[in-house]
């Protein structure tokens, strides 16, 4: 990918830190990181060279955990042969944050095939993250041949239906949900109308102001419906959320990370930490974007996010593995 | 669709020559005209090629992956499914009964192809 290092918003209008052009600028900071904090449903978005200006606790926060994605733990092809080496390289990056996450959040793809050995060579190799708790989605590569009977066998214990749950840290609650499983020809992904009813319910009984966090493996907004990238039903979900004053979306699925603001809810998607995929439509598929071997950690990385209770905060920060 | 072609295939076989059909004759001329020998399905960025593949009944059809992303072949009407294909796996799946069988890549929904057996 040619992402060009921007490292100042060019068109700043209304002084919130906001480039209107579009927060595909926030894409374009991957390379070096973007930071964007979310406060009252406003969203300002600092680059990491503007960092030491912020104090610390804009920067940090009290509840921090960290977001990986798309292991693909099996894929052996260019422009990665050694995903296991990349996914250790997410881990050594995890573990050199200064703000130790509490716990990591995986939205999918774990494997590349569903092989029992390539689920535990990622359990293995996360072993030693400092983060001990590790939530999962599956990606749809998660749940090939069985369903998802794997899957759920390993990582959805206490889950319900197809393996949805949710759990609440610090004032935050958490959304974990499955939009991989029985996907229609021609569709999207897609969440059905028994885990949408269990979301309604789920938060119903929230307070508006609790901080929302949904993470799910393919994006919940329409990135690139052409090549398979949105789901069907997420605007369901997202009317059940309306009525939070902060909701942080958290996909994966597209191998590059990508950010969007609609009202009080922000969308991110964090980046693989096996091979980056094409820009929407800068190809002729979606498939594996080949880049020079120097050149593949700038295109990997993790998420890194911290939540500051009591100014419904979340500061969504993502780090190349270079 | 799969019934109107079978009853085409067969009206057509029946009585082909006849005069009588209107549409369901036009309907399998207009088939009979991409009839193709293929019977080799290749999955090429994340599309199948040919997207529409008209054979004989009884014709076997392989279908070959060469992505270097898994995909599967599965008929949106249940009448096959393959297993997950990585790089260069294949599958196949006999026509011995005519029709029109959709189908799509259960991993990639938006990858669909369609079969035509006559």
């Amino acid at each position: 990918m040619a992402v060009k290092l921007k490292d100042e918003i060019l068109h700043d209008h209304n002084d919130d830190g906001i480039d209107r052009r579009g927060f595909l600028k926030c894409m374009a900071w991957a390379g070096t990181g973007a930071l964007c904090v979310m406060s009252g449903g406003v969203l300002k978005s600092y680059s990491l060279s503007r960092l030491p200006g912020l104090s610390p606790k804009e920067a940090m926060g009290e509840l921090s955990f960290v977001q990986i994605s798309d292991s693909h733990m099996g894929f052996n092809k260019p422009a990665n042969p050694d995903v296991a080496g990349t996914l250790k390289a997410a881990v050594d990056k995890i573990n050199a944050l200064t703000a130790a996450p509490e716990f990591m959040l995986h939205t999918g793809d774990i494997s590349h095939l569903s092989k029992p050995e390539e689920f535990d060579t990622v359990d293995q190799i996360l072993q030693s993250a400092k983060p001990k708790d590790v939530f999962y989605v599956p990606g749809e590569h998660d749940v090939l041949n069985d369903d998802g009977k794997q899957f759920l066998e390993r990582y959805g214990k206490g889950s319900k239906g197809g393996g949805w749950y949710s759990f609440d840290k610090k004032g935050a609650h958490f959304i974990g949900l499955v939009n991989v499983m029985n996907l229609k020809a021609g569709g999207l992904g897609t969440l059905g109308h028994e885990q949408l009813e269990w979301l309604e319910d789920d938060v119903k009984q929230l307070k508006h102001s609790t901080p929302i966090v949904v993470f799910a493996h393919i994006p919940l907004w329409s990135v690139y419906p052409e090549w398979g990238w949105g789901t069907e039903d997420s605007a369901q979900a997202l009317a059940y959320l309306k009525k939070f004053g902060s909701v942080t979306v958290l996909n994966g699925h597209i191998h590059q990370t990508m950010q969007k603001v609609e009202g009080n809810v922000t969308f991110h998607t964090a980046a693989s930490t096996a091979f980056p995929q094409p820009q929407p439509g800068k190809a002729d598929s979606p498939g594996p974007m080949k880049v020079p071997a120097e050149q593949l950690k700038s295109v990997l990385g993790i998420t890194d996010v911290n939540f500051v209770q009591g100014q419904h905060a979340l500061a969504v920060v993502d780090s190349t593995l270079a | 669709m799969r019934k109107s072609v079978s009853i085409a295939v067969l009206t057509a076989a029946l009585v082909l020559g006849m005069g009588t059909m209107a549409v369901g004759q036009r309907n399998f001329l207009a088939g009979a005209q991409q009839k193709t020998e293929t019977t080799e399905v290749k999955i090429d960025n994340f599309s199948f090629g040919p997207g529409t593949l008209t054979v004989p009944v009884g014709t076997t059809v392989t279908w070959t992956n060469r992505d270097d992303i898994p995909h599967t072949v599965v008929s949106t009407e249940g009448a096959f499914k393959s297993k997950v294909l990585d790089t260069d796996e294949k599958f196949s799946f006999t026509f011995s009964k005519a029709g029109t069988y959709p189908y799509f890549c259960s991993i990639h929904p938006k990858m669909t192809g369609k079969v035509i057996a006559q």
